[in-house]
């Protein structure tokens, strides 16, 4: 149910954007999400459209996408990429990475009218 | 779900009245289209347009928000509050059934005399934690979250304004058990406190990293069962380190009271730094011109 609440904290700021900025309809909302964070996009997908029926979202296209998890070892100091906050680090295999990127879920842009 | 607009958070209750949080009060939640505007010179930068400009052009708007910014804005509100009145807050992650509840009603029975308390309570449905918790004598609010699985920002923020929170004390908060999601709602806490009970194996750190990355302090709890089950201590501390380098672990029974004193002295260092801590002025600086 964790994905509801993030879906419709995504209408609601859709929402403040469209007072703000004066459309009236959104026709695709590109989502960035981080591999290492903590949202199933698939349930996203299916409550978002739930949640956007009755909304200026109603039908948008929801394209999400993928960023991939970068962390920071301080043994070797170089950035490494990983898919899960446990993996080592490809260089020199240290565990305990300094996340760095991959962990945010943000809304990138809008197709509006 | 709601019956109104489905929404699961409307389910959220606070000692069984329902709570209608007032950012989504204020927002629209209920998903009412916004009527057509006159269409204006967009304010926001067009990247580019896939008609020709004119009336009700489709346009590309560059947004860039994260979305748990209003949950972070909340947090940061009860944070400055907390920090404000030198409040110690702990916030108690663990899956169902690691000892949360246990683990407070002894704390408190530690430290009521010497401490002033208030604890807000985390759960689906009931109100039995709260009422283990007022047995104690220690003024308690629970919120119910329904279907929600987690607590957020403006949840505490209800709860906290019922409560009485005297200046330099200490509360806390029992999340919903959960070990997934609650990691990553900011509730404007000093300290996430973690629990992990030896009956749940030494590998929860690998297969919920979220939780232990962002935890401040892990508990060991059910230490008293170590004769019984296959557990490795160890291990379970080196598991934590991949994710968590350095994570303070305290190994304890909050059924036996062995390790309690340890978490008592945690709790000690913990609230001298809230009291200690000069509050910064955060009201932005004007400057005088004339
Ligand atoms: N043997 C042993 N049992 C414990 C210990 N701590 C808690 N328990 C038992 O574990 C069970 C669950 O404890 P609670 O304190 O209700 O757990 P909780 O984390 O608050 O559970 P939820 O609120 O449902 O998530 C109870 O039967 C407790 O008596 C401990 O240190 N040792
Ligand atoms: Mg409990
Ligand atoms: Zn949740
Ligand atoms: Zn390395
Ligand atoms: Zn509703």
């Amino acid at each position: 149910m964790h994905e509801m609440s993030l879906a419709e904290n995504v209408l609601q700021m859709i929402e403040e954007a469209a007072q703000a900025q004066h459309f009236s309809r959104v026709h695709t909302v590109w989502l960035e999400i981080g591999q290492l964070a903590c949202v199933e996009p698939q349930s996203l997908r299916f409550y978002f459209d739930i949640v956007t029926q009755d909304s200026i979202a109603r039908n948008a296209k929801l394209e999400i996408i993928d960023k991939a998890g970068q962390g920071w070892c301080n043994a070797c100091r170089h950035l490494t990429r990983i898919s899960s906050r446990h993996d080592a680090c490809e260089n020199c295999g240290s565990y305990g990475l300094q996340i760095t990127d991959g962990d945010s879920m943000r809304i990138s842009e809008l197709e509006v009218e | 779900m709601c019956t109104t607009c489905g929404c699961s958070t409307h389910k959220a209750r606070i000692f069984g009245v329902s709570d209608t949080p007032h950012h989504r009060a204020q927002t629209r939640l209920h998903y009412r289209s916004i009527p057509p505007q006159t269409v204006q010179e967009p304010q926001a930068v067009t990247l580019s347009a896939t008609h020709a400009p004119g009336m009700n052009a489709k346009r590309i708007l560059r947004i860039e928000r994260d979305i748990l910014t209003q949950n972070d804005a909340q947090a940061r509100q009860n944070r400055d509050y907390f920090s404000k009145h030198h409040i110690l807050v702990l916030n108690l992650l663990s899956s169902p059934g690691s000892g949360k509840t246990t683990l407070l009603v002894n704390t408190i029975r530690k430290l009521r005399e010497r401490l002033p308390m208030a604890v807000i309570e985390g759960d689906q449905q009931t109100d039995r934690d709260a009422k283990r918790i007022r047995a104690t004598g220690v003024p308690v609010i629970q919120i119910n979250t329904g279907k929600g699985c987690h607590l957020d920002a403006h949840m505490v923020n209800r709860a906290m304004q019922q409560l009485p929170l005297q200046d330099g004390g200490l509360l806390f908060i029992e999340n919903v058990g959960n070990l997934v999601c609650p990691a990553s709602f900011d509730l404007g806490e000093t300290h996430k406190v973690v629990l992990l009970s030896v009956t749940e194996g030494e590998d929860k750190p690998l297969k919920y990293p979220d939780m232990f990355h962002v935890a401040h302090l892990l508990l060991l709890n059910k230490c008293d069962l170590l004769p019984y089950v296959d557990f490795d201590m160890d291990q379970a501390v080196q598991y934590a380190y991949r994710i968590h380098p350095g994570l303070p672990v305290i190994s304890l029974s909050a059924t036996l009271g062995e390790g309690m004193a340890t978490w008592l002295d945690w709790i000690e260092t913990a609230h001298q730094g809230v009291a200690g801590k000069q509050v910064p002025d955060t009201s932005p600086a004007v400057l005088q011109l004339d």
